[in-house]
């Protein structure tokens, strides 16, 4: 059976201030749910979390993998289990070489699935060179990136378009049950586009469940979302079809408005 | 030891002026006249060495301490042995090594012969047969590359005309100390035009003499020669003595090329106090590469002087202070000639109440037309209990040049963290990953296998294990 990841009445503080308000979801691997809202709605905030930031502080609810709390464990072991972020906003870690980066983070999480202790340590064992190097160049090939792009320090001057599909090459190598990509497809230029939502389509099959954060239906007409759900105010208020995504392009949000309340402030 | 060695040492004391069985040294604390001479007795030194020896011990009684820099308040300079015999150091036993350095020789995973000279209690280090090897190469080369006790005795001639000039013995106080009662470290001399390609190291050849407390380097490029010299290393050397003050002097000659590469991991009870200086002529460059890890307290400031027209120098330095150190580190250029250039870049990283402060001088002097300078120092705090300052002092008395100057400091982001650790990687090794990207552009010049253990040290020392 898929793994299934389940978000319970959800409620999320950052410095003090309540940004999620009772968030309710359920993503199965094989599964991608699209997640949409206006800014400011609380759709990173909801990423963050579930991949667990510290700054983000969880008063309510729970979030469960295959029935584990993901909320008592930190985020390395959260990525351990399968948990997976793209993020919106990428850091950049001057200095740090990717290729050697990605194969202490593949080592780390591909040792803590099989259960070899001594290799999810610090400083344990990485996987053999040549065995990594494949892996590497069949996933730069399919995300059509250059093999001299792993030899640069991670994420450091990227553009933003790179920075995306480095997000996205960091997903095929850690193989993920549940990813949660925020916003890969903003940023990205049209082919950009389309290389990697097929890398995503390739990658996703029945082993992976997505959540799709986006604003744009663009997206979604290259990785078909079995749900759509629209975030505003902190708290899931539709979820629906595919054809969700087609009545917000036309209406936009202000019918949600009018239903479910006040405009969120910014 | 080689039997070719022990045909050596036997020659030597054949040939000395004293009887050595007849003579026991013996080691005594504090630093006297006497000591000084019993020093250059026991090496059976020229008279003009003694000379510039007691000299020095009077300029080193005569000068007061530093009052700015780190706190040397607590050494004490009169429960110091100036100068111990090879045999009274390796009077230690295995036992007697703390057992924080014998665990982080294991984590390095130095060979057993190598743990045991480190933690000085071994006598020779097993790569003395390497050693030789390179050196028949090199004397093919007519490059000379021997202990300086040896330098002064089979290179008077050159040793004379150099020694002192760069670095007299007034130069400071610890400059006269060394001066008074050095023993060891490298005599090089490359002669005109030759390239010595692999990089000496001072590695290949550890030895009592050269671990010294006070060891004295001095390296000759002749015109267009070109030389990597490279001392230390990472394993963290555990020594009983607490003051360790060497001076290292450098002449670059016209359009020669030196590069000082230095790995420091003293034992942290040590007092390092280190003057190394080299002077750069026409179209010549120096390049120091500092890294500086162990220690209670280090100051050390590599400088060069480019007296000749297109000198160029790059000073590269980084400092790790841990719980209990201070270190005081940067790097000085004066730019005394037209068109010379030079770069300073300094890294340091404080942790767990750790203090590393970058100093620098930047001199131009008048006439020193078109000069183009830039330093550089960025700082990593990595808690809050630790500090970091920059101490940049700045003369210039040219108005057409270029300078320079950038410092940043930072504390280790939360969000690289995040972004590290969202990948699988623990808090740790996320930070210690963080730690060696910074560092990262010195590992960079480091030789590779230095550039290995170096991100090897520093993962240890992020674990807080290093001795
Ligand atoms: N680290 C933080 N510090 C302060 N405020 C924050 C932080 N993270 C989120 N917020 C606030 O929480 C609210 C939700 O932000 P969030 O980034 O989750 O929105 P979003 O739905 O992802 O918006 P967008 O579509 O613009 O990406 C905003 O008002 C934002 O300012
Ligand atoms: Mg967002």
């Amino acid at each position: 059976m898929g793994s299934e990841l389940v978000v319970r009445d959800l409620h999320v503080n950052v410095e003090g201030k309540e940004i999620l308000k009772g968030v309710n979801l359920q993503v199965r691997q094989g599964e991608v749910h699209a997640l949409m809202g206006p800014n400011g709605s609380g759709k990173s905030t909801l990423a963050y979390t579930l991949a667990g930031h510290p700054k983000y502080e969880v008063t309510d609810g729970e979030v469960l993998l295959d029935g584990e709390n993901l909320l008592e464990m930190g985020a390395d072991e959260r990525a351990r289990k399968g948990i997976f972020l793209a993020f919106q906003y990428p850091t950049a870690i001057p200095g740090v070489n990717m290729a050697n980066f990605l194969r202490t983070a593949v080592s780390r999480v591909r040792a803590a699935q099989s259960d070899n202790a001594g290799s999810a340590r610090d400083g344990g064992e990485l996987i053999p060179m040549r065995e990594f190097r494949k892996e590497l160049n069949s996933s730069l090939s399919m995300l059509k990136m250059e093999s001299d792009f792993v030899r640069r320090y991670l994420n450091d001057g990227f553009s933003g378009g790179e920075k995306k599909r480095a997000e996205i090459l960091q997903m095929a190598l850690l193989r993920p049950k549940i990813a949660i990509l925020d916003e890969t497809d903003s940023g990205l230029d049209i082919d950009a586009l389309r290389v990697v939502s097929e890398g995503v389509n390739a990658l996703s099959g029945t082993n992976l469940g997505v959540l799709l954060i986006t604003h744009y239906q663009r997206i979604l007409n290259y990785i078909k979302p079995n749900f759509i759900h629209i975030l505003f105010n902190g708290r899931v208020v539709v979820s629906g079809g595919p054809e969700l995504a087609s009545v917000l392009e036309e209406k936009g949000y202000d019918w949600v408005r009018t239903e479910f309340g006040e405009p969120v402030a910014g | 030891m080689s039997t070719q060695m022990v045909e050596a040492t036997k020659k030597e004391y054949q040939y000395g002026f004293h009887d050595p069985e007849k003579y026991t040294f013996k080691a005594r604390k504090g630093l006297d006249k006497e000591i000084v001479e019993e020093i250059s007795w026991m090496k059976s030194e020229p008279a003009w060495m003694r000379d510039f020896r007691l000299r020095s011990l009077e300029q080193f009684v005569a000068k007061p301490m530093p009052t700015w820099g780190a706190d040397l308040s607590e050494l004490q300079f009169d429960n110091i042995y100036y100068y111990l015999k090879a045999t009274d150091r390796q009077g230690k036993t295995w036992e007697e090594v703390p057992d924080t350095i014998k665990n982080t020789f294991d984590r390095l995973g130095i060979p057993e012969a190598e743990r045991k000279f480190l933690a000085g209690v071994g006598a020779q280090y097993e790569s003395e047969v390497i050693y030789h090897n390179l050196k028949e190469e090199w004397e093919k080369l007519g490059v000379v590359f021997v202990d300086t006790d040896t330098a002064v005795r089979e290179y008077p001639d050159l040793v004379k005309e150099y020694f002192g000039t760069i670095i007299p013995p007034s130069d400071n106080k610890f400059a006269a100390l060394n001066s008074a009662v050095w023993s060891g470290g490298s005599f090089i001399y490359v002669p005109k035009g030759v390239k010595v390609d692999i990089p000496l190291q001072a590695y290949f050849r550890i030895n009592a003499q050269n671990m010294g407390q006070f060891e004295r380097t001095l390296i000759i490029c002749d015109e267009g020669s070109q030389v990597h010299y490279v001392e230390g290393c990472t394993a963290p050397i555990y020594s009983s003595d607490s003051l360790h003050s060497a001076v290292v002097e450098i002449i670059v000659k016209k359009g020669a090329r030196c590069r000082y590469t230095t790995i420091q991991n003293w034992s942290v009870n040590v007092y390092n106090l280190v003057t190394k200086r080299a002077v750069a002529y026409e179209d010549a460059t120096m390049e120091w590469i500092d890294g500086n890890l162990g220690s209670k307290v280090t100051m050390k400031y590599p400088a060069v002087y480019m007296l000749g027209k297109g000198a160029k120098a790059e000073i590269l330095s980084i400092a790790f202070a841990g719980h209990g150190q201070n270190l005081d580190a940067g790097g000085k250029v004066v730019h005394g000639a037209p068109h010379t250039t030079s770069t300073i870049t300094s890294k340091s990283i404080s942790k767990d109440g750790g203090r590393s402060s970058y100093r620098g001088l930047l001199k131009v002097a008048k006439g020193a037309v078109g000069c183009k300078s830039n330093v550089r120092c960025d700082a990593l705090i990595l808690d809050e209990h630790s500090r970091s300052d920059t101490y940049p002092y700045i003369e210039i008395d040219e108005n057409d040049v270029a300078i320079g100057h950038e410092a940043s400091v930072s504390k280790i982001g939360e969000e690289q963290l995040f972004y590290l650790m969202s990948r699988g990687v623990s808090e740790n090794e996320a930070a210690t990953m963080i730690v060696n990207g910074f560092i990262e552009p010195l590992v960079k010049e480091l030789p590779m296998e230095y550039a290995v253990e170096m991100n090897r040290l520093i993962q240890l020392q992020m674990e807080g294990s290093v001795g």
